[in-house]
């Protein structure tokens, strides 16, 4: 990262030289120690997934290595069933997501349109809406529609939950981008689509990877509705079929972190590849928000 | 501008008279065509959005607000046994669930923990992640290293963290315990007593809730121009006067922000909660929102009613929180 935006920091930051060496082992210590706080939980959970059975709740760190956890979760679970569902339905997820809040981003952003207030407001509104009320007349409505049990009707419920904050992201981001951008646009003959499409969305890039890393964390980690929707192993999301085998297994710790670590990688993936954008992306939407 | 073409300038007046207050973002340097014909691109680009919302949101929240002023619950709803459907017996009641739930003493117990977490999480968070983005800020050897491990517990799935956080916590062979017992202490029921229980959920959204605000506030950070700075030391102010009066008005529209996002979203932290302690022991962590899933959906019978009458009161409360942060922003002269 520092290696993708140098020039705000080396404007910003403090002059040089003027840190005490104890001031840096302060500054240290407190990063280290608050590092340690973040990561170990997750660490620990790596830890024990590789551990065998009986040795699983002791806190010696490595005392045998084994996958035994995992193999025994993949034969007893459809777990590559599950993870293929949750894969499907978070993709689609984040395809539509970041399509339709960066139109309804760019929209609100470029244009002034009755109803352009009132749209903000909603989508400020629809964040505050508690999950666990709307469960049931939105299973109603999948039903009515037949959307119960499959993947569409899952994703277009994730859809309300990603997009209001996405489109608020996507616009602030849009507000940063100079219009003159757009003008040149219109003046090659682009229409309003068009120059979104050609020449806007692609100077993006940064607002595109946190609404696309937000809205698949979202869709990925959802387990509320998937395990009220999904009916039957065969539909189940990795979050719906884990919570599942929890009830099931109790507290055996061993194929839990196991399934929990497979779960993870995926997320740390998508990651991985957002993070580069993550604080350029974060500073321009929600400065402007 | 300058730059105003006539037909430009007419798009603007148009666009002024449809809608009220300009956010400086009018269409006067739009290409020259009428303003219904933007409009209507407009439209259609936020249609999706607005049509998923209405379908999706706008339904549940009307049918919400009508089983809240009924007596509705499991036994008397509209279902089907086998072959035979079996109507609706429900019965309109008018105000008397908002009456009960706003006399009686659950509802309003529940409301006093669920501001006091919601005002310690968003608190803790804010201030945690203001320091580390300002540490991170500068710069030294190793930064990205600890900024990815900092972020880190943004990129787990919530679940999973949760999880994690429970085999810590457990009570007999959870990690803290056996830190603790070898250090010659006695163990904590973490999740077992109501005030630890109360400790440990606050402590768990804070971990995962800091590398968001850190990433957000880092951001804001990034877009202070640094000669502020420069100038400021050649004037002799000191960090801490730097800091007070150049970094916190700066932050101000970020943090505004991400303020108001994260009362709303913690307010109706459901996971955290509902994975974590179920709401246990007893009621003691139960917020209104986990209170409210367990009307509809673990107690016998399962009552609808009380449920989306403690719904719609989340939503007017948050609605009211938000008009009124608004209105204090602008007193202030914030443009929001």
């Amino acid at each position: 990262m520092t290696t993708t935006t140098p020039t705000p920091q080396a404007v910003n930051a403090p002059i040089r030289g003027r840190r005490s060496p104890l001031a840096s082992v302060a500054l240290h210590l407190t990063l280290i120690v608050a590092s340690v706080i973040a990561v170990f939980p997750v660490l620990w959970v790596l830890l024990t997934s590789l551990k065998p059975a009986k040795y699983a709740t002791t806190t010696d760190f490595f005392k045998e290595t084994t996958v035994e956890n995992y193999t025994n979760l993949l034969r007893d679970t459809p777990f590559l069933t599950w993870f293929g569902n949750s894969l499907l339905v978070a993709g689609l997820t984040t395809v539509v997501g970041v399509f339709i809040s960066a139109t309804t981003g760019y929209a609100v952003s470029r244009f002034r349109f009755p109803g352009k207030r009132g749209l903000m407001w909603t989508l400020l509104i629809t964040q505050m809406f508690p999950v666990a009320v709307l469960i049931v007349p939105i299973y109603n409505i999948m039903a009515s529609l037949g959307l119960l049990n499959r993947s569409a009707g899952l994703v277009i419920t994730y859809l309300t939950i990603a997009v209001p904050f996405c489109a608020w992201m996507m616009k602030g981001f849009f507000d940063g981008i100079p219009r003159e951008i757009d003008e040149s646009g219109y003046v090659d003959g682009l229409t309003p689509f068009g120059t979104f499409w050609r020449l806007i969305l692609p100077l993006a890039k940064p607002g595109i990877a946190v609404t696309a890393f937000y809205s698949f964390i979202t869709a990925w980690g959802e387990v509320a509705y998937a395990s009220a929707f999904m009916v039957g192993d065969e539909n189940m999301t990795l979050a719906g079929g884990l919570q599942k085998f929890v009830n099931q297994y109790g507290a055996q710790w061993g194929p839990m972190t196991a399934a929990s670590v497979l779960i993870a990688i995926p997320a740390a993936l998508v990651f991985l590849f957002a993070q580069r954008h993550l604080v350029t992306g974060m500073s321009a939407g929600a400065v402007k928000g | 501008m300058a730059v105003d073409t006539p037909s430009q300038s007419v798009v603007k007046a148009a666009g002024d008279h449809a809608r009220g207050r300009s956010r400086g973002t009018g269409p006067k340097r739009r290409a020259p065509k009428r303003s219904l014909a933007t409009h209507w691109y407009a439209w259609a680009m936020v249609a999706p959005v607005v049509i998923v919302i209405a379908v999706i949101i706008g339904y549940p929240l009307g049918r919400g607000i009508y089983l809240s002023l009924t007596d509705a619950n499991e036994r008397n709803v509209a279902r089907t046994i086998g072959v035979n459907e079996i109507p609706a017996t429900y019965e309109f009641v008018g105000l008397d669930n908002y009456k009960a739930a706003l006399t009686g003493s659950q509802f309003l117990s529940t409301l006093g923990w669920t501001v006091l977490w919601t005002v310690s999480c968003v608190t803790i968070t804010f201030a945690l992640g203001l320091v580390f983005a300002n540490i991170l800020n500068r710069k030294f050897a190793g930064r990205s290293v600890y900024r990815m491990m900092l972020i880190l517990p943004w990129a787990i799935p919530g679940f999973v963290s949760v999880f994690a956080w429970r085999f810590l916590y457990d009570e007999r062979r959870g990690m803290l315990n056996q830190i603790l017992t070898g250090a010659g202490l006695d163990g904590v029921p973490w999740l077992n007593d109501p005030t630890w229980a109360k400790f440990a959920v606050i402590a768990v959204n804070v971990w995962l809730g800091v590398p968001f605000m850190m990433v957000a506030l880092l951001g804001g950070l990034q877009s202070i121009p640094g000669e502020l700075y420069e100038a400021a030391e050649m004037d002799g102010a000191n960090a801490w006067q730097r800091f007070r009066n150049i970094t916190l008005p700066g932050l101000r529209s970020v943090s505004t922000t991400v303020l108001l996002l994260s009362t709303i979203w913690t307010f109706n932290m459901f996971p955290v909660i509902f994975l974590l302690t179920g709401g246990g022991p007893g009621d003691a962590t139960q917020i209104l929102v986990t209170q409210a899933y367990q009307f509809s959906f673990q107690i016998s019978p399962r009552d609808f009613a009380q449920s989306s009458t403690w719904g719609v009161l989340i939503l007017v409360l948050l609605m009211a929180f938000a008009a009124i942060y608004r209105r204090v922003l602008r007193k202030q002269g914030e443009v929001w």
